[in-house]
């Protein structure tokens, strides 16, 4: 085999692969994929029941209620709009009633948001980063939160959840 | 005084780093031996401030001085002392100082080792070595320095995150960062190979060590990480996914990939332009890695302490060394000579497969990675990419990687016999049918690819014995014949074997765990009993302990199984004053692999509280799988042929062709 068959079949065998590879990315992402949505967002645009996305906003105080098996909901705010949640299972280490959450799961017939994850992927400053860029975004982002939920943490953090985005424009 | 020490020792090194990354070179240009042994001296120096600065770290951290910014923001005076050292790299200042150590050391380690290599190769892998130490000193003296003082210093300090409160910590990221960092070597290598525009066999030997001990680290560090998130964040995740966690994966599959390509290169002097981007590639992911936990540009559990300046900053770095490496290798890498010509069915043919395979593989973990972000900058909306994505295109491409890995060490050099090798994978074949038959049978629900898999694995593990078993004679031999045989195989043979069998532990484990996981969740209260796997879990009563520095409850489940006491577990639920945070200590009982995992939630006012209890078969394979291919690695570290300063005889060819 010459040295110019030995590298077509080189260059042959690598397209075929990578060809499988983008085959198999675009076949994941028509349904893979999560969408970040905000309760305001959730009223503006009609999100059909039964399709998966991840909220994100602020425990509203007083909402949490705990049932039987624990089963509770909560409601979940961002300012202008409000959205029940659902759901059913141990709620994260650091899960607070006025902090950021974001929870993933589907809309039922009710509009009831079903949420199957509760996430607990905080900083330590309480904030989920989507939450505090979709609440700055729509200009509820109070200042006098970062200065309360950064409570005990250091300046550079609060600085760190104002504007992360700022740096990489 | 010693945080001004710290901070001096600090500078010191920069300085010689700025020294080391100009004088050797121009030593090489000139010819002068003693200009280029400079590199030397100023890399140990280089590691003794260093080293120096980081001991005076670890020092106010232990005498808890909280007039240092970085130790009142992470430490307090009640933490056990254990915490208090590794509080050290649980923060952005002190971890980018133990990066910087790690670099350091790697390189005072050619510089103190290398002796037997060519004085200008020495010279130029050190000087890019400096390179790269010298922007990540300036980095942390101008963004993050660990030594600012407070002017009014608080009596007691803030405490550490309570997640980090773990002996985790003091594991996980030293293993992780000497496998990040230990890429800088091989990247290094390869940009001197660049720039002298002279590459060979001996070449690759050199590097393949280095490479190997960074696998191995980043190996365990990865297995590591994952065993300490399983038990410390209480809901039994091993792998989220998380952008921080594909980090150190793409690393690992880049750098598995140049472990590879590196060896073809050393035995049929093929693929040098290859090995030399997979260099580069590997360590650049390396650094995204590091650029994405330290900028915070996406959520992720690992995200505290970040700041977006930095992340310029080190966004900086990134372009300058990735942009800087492949402009370099774009415009040296066609006069590098071709090397050795081979069939496409031969072990170098099934080389380069595994190679193609990790790096596609490795390209959708980072389009995964990269695509939210990508998004969110372009088109303005934020989406996530979890497992879903990754089980429909990472996990098919290693199932493809993992059905060729048995058939690549049969393969002989140049020109391979497929129809053999089948023949002699035989048995290893009807064994992993044979699992799959009996798992089909055996399995109750779940998905019916998960029988196929472990298939899969036991064909992977079996095929790994054959090769073993092939080479020593063992059947066919007289024993005392096949027991001198396996003695005299290399041990990187061996190392092989192992690594390869690893693979198949590691599968069967993650697909036992993830199919036929069985997960209970309930409030209960004293003397309610859950049945769980066959399992009963009597809980007995709740009790609550001071610890040093956070108060505990605990809860007391009495385990039995079919009537027979087995052991008491006690799962705790931790609350730390200082942070006002409280952390789950998950219990765990192991029975052979498989683990039986209690965790606990929020109590009720009726003194119930909620449990999750989970068993998980086969768990624990997940994580042996990943020690034996460090045991595999470390074998093959310490064959004759690989050790370190091994290659007399390329050395001798070295002098016969002088420097172009």
């Amino acid at each position: 085999m010459t040295r110019k068959q030995r590298r077509m079949t080189i260059i042959g065998g690598s397209l075929a692969v990578l060809a499988l590879a983008a085959a198999l990315v675009l076949n994941a992402l028509r349904d893979s994929i999560v969408f970040f949505s905000t309760p305001s967002m959730v009223a503006e645009k009609h999100i059909e029941p039964g399709k998966r996305f991840r909220l994100g906003g602020l425990v509203q105080p007083g909402s949490l209620q705990r049932g039987d098996n624990l089963a509770v909901t909560f409601e979940v705010a961002d300012g202008s709009a409000k959205l029940p949640v659902a759901y059913k299972g141990i709620l994260p280490d650091l899960f607070r009633e006025g902090q950021g959450v974001v929870a993933e799961g589907a809309l039922d017939a009710n509009g009831v948001f079903k949420a199957d994850t509760v996430l607990a992927k905080h900083d330590e400053t309480y904030m989920p980063k989507e939450v505090a860029d979709a609440l700055k975004k729509q200009g509820h982002w109070k200042d006098d939160y970062g200065g309360k939920a950064s409570e005990g943490t250091k300046p550079a953090a609060t600085t760190a959840q104002g504007n992360p985005q700022g740096a990489m424009r | 005084m010693i945080a001004e020490s710290g901070h001096y020792a600090l500078v010191l090194a920069l300085g010689l780093a700025l020294i080391q990354s100009i004088v050797p070179l121009v030593g090489a240009r000139l010819r002068d031996a003693a200009l280029m042994n400079v590199a030397r001296s100023t890399a140990l120096a280089q590691l003794l401030f260093v080293g120096v600065s980081f001991a005076a770290l670890v020092m106010l951290h232990v005498n808890s001085d909280f007039s240092v910014a970085n130790v009142y923001e992470n430490s307090h005076s009640a933490k056990p002392l254990l915490y208090k050292i590794t509080g050290v790299w649980g923060n952005h200042e002190g971890s980018m100082l133990l990066w910087v150590s790690i670099l350091a050391l790697f390189g005072g380690l050619v510089a103190a080792f290398g002796n037997n290599l060519p004085l200008s190769l020495r010279a130029h892998v050190l000087a890019v070595q400096a390179w790269i130490a010298s922007a990540f000193y300036l980095f942390i003296l101008v963004t993050s320095n660990p030594f600012l003082r407070i002017a009014n210093p608080p009596i007691e300090g803030r405490d550490l995150n309570p997640v980090l409160q773990d002996i985790g910590l003091a594991v996980h990221p030293p293993m992780l960062y000497l496998g990040y960092v230990g890429f800088s070597i091989s990247f290094s290598f390869a940009i001197a190979a660049l720039m002298e525009g002279r590459i060979d066999a001996a070449w690759a030997r050199w590097v393949r060590p280095w490479t190997l001990v960074a696998w191995i680290f980043l190996t365990l560090g990865i297995a590591m990480g994952s065993y300490w998130a399983y038990y410390e964040l209480g809901w039994g995740g091993w792998w989220f996914w998380d952008p921080v966690e594909n980090a150190s994966l793409m690393p690992w599959l880049a750098g598995t990939a140049l472990l590879h390509s590196a060896l073809v290169m050393e035995k049929r002097n093929a693929l040098k332009v290859w090995t030399i981007l997979l260099s580069i590639l590997t360590f650049s992911l390396s650094l995204l890695g590091t650029f994405l936990v330290r900028s915070g540009v996406i959520t992720s559990v690992h995200a505290f302490a970040t700041d977006p300046t930095r992340g310029v900053f080190i966004l900086l770095i990134l372009c300058l060394f990735i942009g800087g490496s492949l402009a370099l290798f774009a415009g040296r890498a066609t006069s590098l000579k071709q090397g050795g010509l081979f069939a496409p069915i031969s072990r170098e043919g099934a080389l380069v497969l595994n190679n193609l395979l990790l790096t596609v593989a490795c390209a959708v973990v980072l389009f995964g990675t990269l695509y939210p972000l990508a998004m969110e900058m372009l088109a303005d909306f934020k989406m996530s990419v979890g497992a879903p994505f990754y089980n429909l295109t990472f996990a098919p491409l290693f199932a493809l990687l993992l059905l060729a890995v048995p058939f690549g060490p049969m393969l002989a050099w140049k020109r391979g016999d497929l129809l053999g090798v089948m023949q002699r994978l035989l048995a290893a074949g009807v064994a992993g049918l044979v699992a799959v038959a009996i798992a089909w049978g055996w399995a109750t629900g779940g998905s019916t690819l998960a029988p196929l898999a472990i298939g899969l694995g036991v064909f992977v593990i079996a095929g790994a014995v054959t090769d073993i078993v092939e080479r020593t004679g063992l059947v066919r031999l007289p024993f005392a014949t096949v027991l001198h045989r396996a003695r005299g195989l290399p041990r990187s043979a061996w190392g092989t074997a192992f690594a390869h069998a690893g693979l198949g532990v590691a599968l069967i484990g993650i697909v036992c765990e993830t199919t036929w996981n069985s997960e209970h969740i309930a409030t209960m209260k004293p003397n309610d009993v859950a049945h769980v796997a066959g399992y009963d879990l009597k809980l007995d009563g709740l009790f609550q302990r001071q610890g040093p520095n956070y108060r505990e409850m605990i809860a007391e489940f009495k385990i039995s199984r079919d009537g027979e006491a087995l052991t008491v577990m006690t799962p705790s639920k931790r609350s730390f004053t200082t942070r006002g945070s409280s952390t789950t200590e998950a219990a765990l009982l192991t029975r052979g692999a498989s683990q039986l995992y209690v965790s606990l939630g929020d109590a009720t006012a009726e003194g119930a509280i909620a449990v999750r209890i989970y068993y998980k078969p086969m768990v624990l394979l997940i994580w042996w799988g990943p020690v034996l291919m460090a045991f595999g690695g470390m074998l093959s570290l310490s064959d004759r042929r690989l050790r370190v300063g091994a290659p007399k005889p390329a050395r001798a060819k070295q002098r016969l062709q002088p420097a172009e």
